[in-house]
């Protein structure tokens, strides 16, 4: 067994495989780059190191900055974890001629994996279903035209060295296919130096379902069941379950079987994933194969009860495997949902800055939380804006859910826009429920984005009785009249407005609404942000936020203010008018904080719609904003260079 | 008695409740603003107010005012509670001769700000006035002066607390500019002392009133207001919750309240606050929120001189005054608005027994023509003297920077800070490591290698809290986590400070 395990990754991935270390009596090594020298992972480890500047191409990216740490701390083997040096061919050569482990497959298996093409010749070999389509290169247009007709519209353009959604294309015509071919070769030039394309038949509304395999030295294979992760958006996965609600046991059997004959085709060792797309009909064909631990590994490990890591480290040790496939059961159910920095309203651009508040629940036999964070760290604009994993588990697939929808209520993330209530919405989403999912789900159910849960999906009165209850006992605090027995409270919302009376228990207090009778038994203490209580019997978690007059409150996707107010105050509230808020549209606001990487305009330019105005680059991307209508330049706020927050002005505009 | 005076009296009760009657109070109301009594019934406990001089008339006789009389003459007044203490109220009526101000109307304010002085109260104005009533010309002027004289003599005696919530303009801005507070309302109110027409006779610049002196512009530009809200009723419920950190006059402390959040809580995220690189900033109100009472700071003035903040909260339940630097704005330089701004507020304080909290992170005054003429070293000396003055207990914490001059400022231990805690991130210094080396070692600049390591020397020998340490000028040095804890622990030490300056008829603090 190893002595000194360096984990070449950082967040919760390197915290995750630092625990089986650490649990195996194996010592750690974190790595770090100059962005993350207080960060979780850095210090979870025995020891740590840094590899470079914020940069991941400087840093985590760098096989030469890795390698030097391995030396330098003397470690015997190398975790890679998922993403950054995990699929690279090169750094693993470099570390097994230093003779250090990689914790992972052969160099052969990665390397025929990493190509789209490669792969999917490779599948056809060992029998795997593949889409159809042209298991070669297209030369140009025209040829993507005449391949496009034997296969049959609509089909997909896809570049061999592609991932992450760049350089593909899907067509419906000769026309589409001509324009799309240019398109997606020149992306998958740019974005990949290789503007090789491949054709194959575009599967309508796919699911995203994927086979956990286990391989080690000495030729046993065995899958661990399917993972089902057709919930996605700007194609990343953000909600994982296990098993899939789609499948039976026998494709389950199937799939599993062609995953296992592709792992031996290539001689794979270590845990690796054969993901397939799956048509309405069942039909479902490779898509390619993972050689690497995967995010969303946390269900497969509860519904197996086997850590994944821990196999990964003692396959590479040399031990086989200690099951056989008989040995493996599935049992419950299993969820995961991913917690990402970002803005569900606007398109899921990613936030940045420092988490000032980070509430996440006690993990427990059902409930996980692998997390990279703490409270106080920076989601930074050089990495993934991932915060953490929640995974939940239950004996039905129902529970599993129910139990996920509680822990995201407890879950309170302040600093950073996060996707925690679009998660909550999205499980709690009839067609989420009825396991009808498909990987455009998302884009279909909500083509504008999402800015808060349906209103139908709480209990009103339930909320604006907690909120009641919260008023009450703050302002009872500081009221030296003497207390009243029955309280009247109105509770205003946006839209209505209920009238309640609070009367004191001794188990708490007895909220009525109309004929409606609430007992509400809580410990809440005044300024606490989570609001557990048992209400009629049923314990509940809502998140309240102080705002004025009342409270903000979370449940279940859910976000609405409620104010209280004494009956005649809210009487007169009706007076109050909705003030305007200043003019803002004279100026141009920076969607998202980021740099300024260019101004395409000057002072005085007349400029039409849709015209580009500023380049801002986030989380390595660049955002060209545009004018939404005809404008006058008037004044420039910024200079290329500068950071910038979100919703900064950045020009000034007039009108003509 | 006869039937005769009880329904007279009935029927004159009910002509003065109803102010200017239906359609003046509808116009009010189609503002989106409240009436001049309803304000009170959101103001006060319910059922708590008392009237007083609700048959008062003016006496007025010129340009047939003799004809138009309203009993209460365009303001109520009285006294009632909030949150069951004692205050005094006066409430100008828009309805009732658009809130003018008539030499009646002026006696019964002074009438509550006496008695108020008298039984140690505050006083709330709501101010909605259309100004002087010239048609009394000046006996009015008179009046305005005979409140100016009333809210001096009770400055520093009771809270003085004034909320705009119409006009309030020429003369009339002089009282709320007196008292300790100018609360206002978005889009209904707005102070001046010259109004838009007498602009543009002037100046010949056209500006609304909202633009001349509305509630944005008080709260962000000019620091004449110090908070502004929404709508009558958030303002007024704010103030209601505003007032419990205030003790009722300058003989009392405040009111404590029971909190359960524990004086020994660890924030564990404080560590990580002040980042590694010192040229970084970091947002000083995350501090603030995370180590009062149940996360609740009360600022005011949060859009003015934001290089400065000033607020209360609590720690252990007592009212605290809270002045603190913000690196997030001018990398939290004192300036000229920014101590001024802090310098009033610790006069405050220090007037009605409020203890200050003072997190210093500053690199120094800001430089500048624009400063330097302003008057910073008038402007700035505000500040030190209000500092210097104060006898309230004085906790401070410097988390960073606390270089120069400003460090002196910023309630050091030599202006007789009680307890000044540091950071281990402090750094206590003349000037920054690489300006003082470029001064000591001039004759280096050229040679980097050399001034990289003069540079680092100094840092090491004075970018920490410890020699300041060594001199009894830091108390202690104290995990960010625990700053909560030290500064509980420290109030709670200071709870019976007493410390008395020389007698004197007053100071002459440098205006």
């Amino acid at each position: 067994m190893f002595r000194k395990i360096l984990i070449a990754n950082r967040g919760e991935i390197a915290c995750r495989v630092i625990k089986t270390a650490r649990r195996l009596g194996i010592a750690t090594v974190s790595v770090y780059s100059d962005a993350d020298t207080q960060s979780l992972h850095r210090q979870s480890a025995d020891e740590s190191i840094r590899i470079g500047p914020a940069p991941a191409s400087k840093s985590y990216l760098d096989p030469c900055a890795v390698i030097a740490a391995c030396e330098a701390t003397g470690a015997d083997a190398v975790h890679p974890g998922y993403g950054f040096l995990s699929e690279n061919v090169a750094f693993a050569q470099s570390l097994s001629e230093r003779g250090i482990t990689f914790i992972g497959p052969n160099t052969h298996a990665i390397a025929i994996m990493g190509d789209k093409i490669e792969s999917k010749k490779a599948a056809e070999i060992a029998g795997v279903n593949v889409v159809p389509g042209f298991v070669d290169v297209v030369r140009d247009a025209n040829d993507a035209v005449r391949v496009a007709n034997e296969i049959g519209y609509p089909v997909m353009l896809k570049a061999s060295a592609g991932g992450g959604g760049k350089g593909m294309r899907v067509v419906s015509d000769d026309e589409e296919c001509k324009e799309g071919f240019i398109q997606a070769s020149h992306e998958a030039l740019g974005g990949f130096g290789d503007d090789r394309l491949f054709v194959e038949k575009f599967i309508e509304h796919p699911r995203h379902i994927e086979i956990q395999i286990l391989a080690d030295q000495y030729g046993n294979v065995v899958s661990l069941g399917e993972r089902e992760c057709s919930i996605q958006r700007r194609h990343q996965k953000i909600i994982e379950e296990a098993p899939s609600p789609f499948i039976d046991e026998q494709i389950r059997e199937r799939m599993s079987s062609q995953a296992i004959r592709l792992a031996k085709s290539v001689n794979y060792v270590s845990a690796g994933t054969v993901e397939f797309i799956v048509d309405r009909r069942r039909n479902f064909y490779f898509l390619e194969m993972n050689t690497r631990l995967q995010v969303e590994h946390p269900v497969t490990e509860f519904i197996t009860r086997i850590d994944l890591v821990e196999e990964m480290i003692r396959i590479s040790a040399g031990e086989a495997l200690s099951f056989k496939q008989s040995d493996i059961g599935i049992n419950g159910h299993s969820i995961e949902c991913r917690l990402y920095a970002e803005d569900p309203s606007r398109d899921f651009l990613p936030s940045t800055g420092r988490v000032n508040s980070y509430l996440v629940p006690e993990e427990n036999d059902a409930v996980r939380i692998d997390s990279g964070i703490k409270e106080g760290s920076d989601i930074s604009i050089y990495y993934d804006p991932m915060i953490a994993k929640a995974i939940s588990f239950g004996a039905s697939r129902d529970d599993a859910i129910d139990s996920m929808l509680s822990v995201l209520d407890r879950c309170y993330i302040d600093g950073v826009l996060h996707n925690v209530r679009f998660l909550s919405a999205l499980l709690s989403h009839q067609r989420f429920r009825d396991g009808d999912l498909t990987t455009t789900l998302i884009a279909e159910e909500y083509p504008d984005g999402f800015t808060n849960g349906p209103i139908d999906n709480v209990d009103i009165d339930l909320l604006v009785a907690v909120a009641a209850y919260a008023h009450v006992k703050t302002e009872g605090r500081i009221n030296g009249l003497a207390p009243q027995r029955t309280i009247k409270k109105v509770a205003v919302l946006s839209d209505r407005q209920i009238s309640l009376k609070l009367m004191a228990d001794p188990e708490g207090y007895l909220v009525s609404i109309g004929d409606k009778d609430l007992l509400i038994e809580s410990q809440w203490c005044i300024g606490d942000i989570l609001f557990f209580a048992v209400v009629g019997g049923r314990s509940v978690c809502i998140q309240m936020q102080r705002i004025t007059n009342g409270y903000r409150l979370t449940h279940s996707g859910c976000q609405i203010d409620v104010h209280l107010y004494a009956p005649r105050v809210a009487e007169l509230s009706q007076y109050m008018v909705e003030k305007e808020s200043p003019d803002l549209s004279a100026f141009l606001l920076s969607p998202m904080p980021g740099l300024l990487v260019s101004i395409n305009v000057e002072v005085g330019q007349k400029v039409k719609a849709t015209e580009e105005l500023v380049v801002v680059e986030a989380m390595k991307m660049e955002n060209t904003l545009r004018a939404d209508r005809d404008v006058v330049v008037d004044e420039i706020l910024v200079e290329a260079g500068d950071s910038v927050t979100v919703n900064q002005p950045l020009l000034l505009f007039r009108r003509e | 008695m006869t039937d005769d005076n009880y329904q007279r009296l009935h029927r004159m009760t009910q002509d003065a409740l109803q102010g200017g009657g239906p359609r003046r109070i509808d116009a009010q109301h189609g503002k989106g603003k409240l009436t001049a009594r309803e304000r009170l019934e959101v103001l006060m406990d319910e059922g708590s107010f008392v009237e007083l001089d609700r048959f008062v008339e003016h006496r007025s006789t010129d340009f047939e005012m003799e004809t138009q009389k309203i009993l209460g003459d365009g303001v109520v007044t009285g006294y009632g509670t909030i949150n069951g203490r004692l205050v005094f109220v006066f409430s100008q009526d828009f309805t009732v001769f658009g809130g003018s101000l008539s030499e009646a109307h002026a006696e019964k304010i002074t009438k509550v700000l006496e008695q108020a002085m008298r039984v140690g109260a505050p006083v709330i104005g709501l101010n909605d006035s259309g100004g002087a009533r010239i048609q009394e010309g000046v006996a009015s002027l008179g009046g305005y002066a005979e409140i100016f004289q009333k809210n001096v003599l009770a400055s520093g005696v009771v809270p003085q607390l004034s909320v705009i919530m119409g006009p309030c303009a020429g003369g009339a801005v002089y009282s709320p500019a007196i008292t300790d507070f100018i609360f206002m309302v978005y889009g209904t109110s707005y102070m001046f002392v010259t109004g838009p027409e007498v602009v543009k006779t002037v100046t010949h610049e056209a500006v609304s009133a909202e633009e001349l002196g509305g509630a944005s512009v008080h709260s962000s530009n000019s620091g004449v207001a110090d908070a502004a809200f929404e709508n009558d009723i958030d303002a007024l419920t704010m103030v209601r919750k505003f007032m419990y950190y205030l003790p009722s006059n300058n003989q009392e402390k405040p009111p404590k309240i029971t909190t359960t959040d524990p004086s020994t809580r660890e924030v564990e995220s404080l560590e990580q606050l002040v980042p590694e690189d010192s040229s970084r900033p970091y947002d000083m109100k995350l501090l603030i929120q995370k180590i009062v009472d149940e996360d609740d700071f009360f600022e005011l003035q949060p859009d003015f001189a934001k290089n400065m903040i000033i607020g209360f909260g609590r720690f252990a339940g007592e009212s605290v005054g809270i002045v603190a630097n913000q690196p997030m704005v001018l990398a939290g330089c004192l300036d000229i608005d920014s101590s001024v701004k802090a310098a009033r507020f610790v006069r405050f304080c220090d007037c009605f027994n409020i203890p200050i909290l003072t997190l210093v992170d500053v690199p120094g005054f800001l430089p500048g023509k624009a400063q330097e003429h302003g008057g910073i070293i008038r402007q700035g000396a505000k500040l030190l003297y209000a500092f210097a003055e104060a006898t309230v207990p004085k906790v401070t914490v410097i988390t960073r920077k606390a270089y120069g001059g400003a460090y002196d400022v910023m309630s050091s231990k030599h202006l007789r800070g009680d307890v000044n805690l540091a950071w281990p991130s402090a750094e206590i210094a003349v000037m920054g490591a690489k300006g003082a080396v470029e001064i000591i070692f001039r004759q280096d600049i050229g040679d980097e290698k050399k001034i990289a390591q003069r540079t680092e020397s100094y840092k090491q020998k004075f970018a920490n809290p410890y020699s300041a340490a060594a001199r009894g000028y830091i108390d202690d040095i104290i995990l960010p986590k625990q700053t909560r804890r030290s500064v509980c622990e420290s109030l709670k030490m200071l709870a019976n400070k007493t410390l008395q300056n020389p007698w004197r008829k007053h100071g002459n603090i440098p205006l």
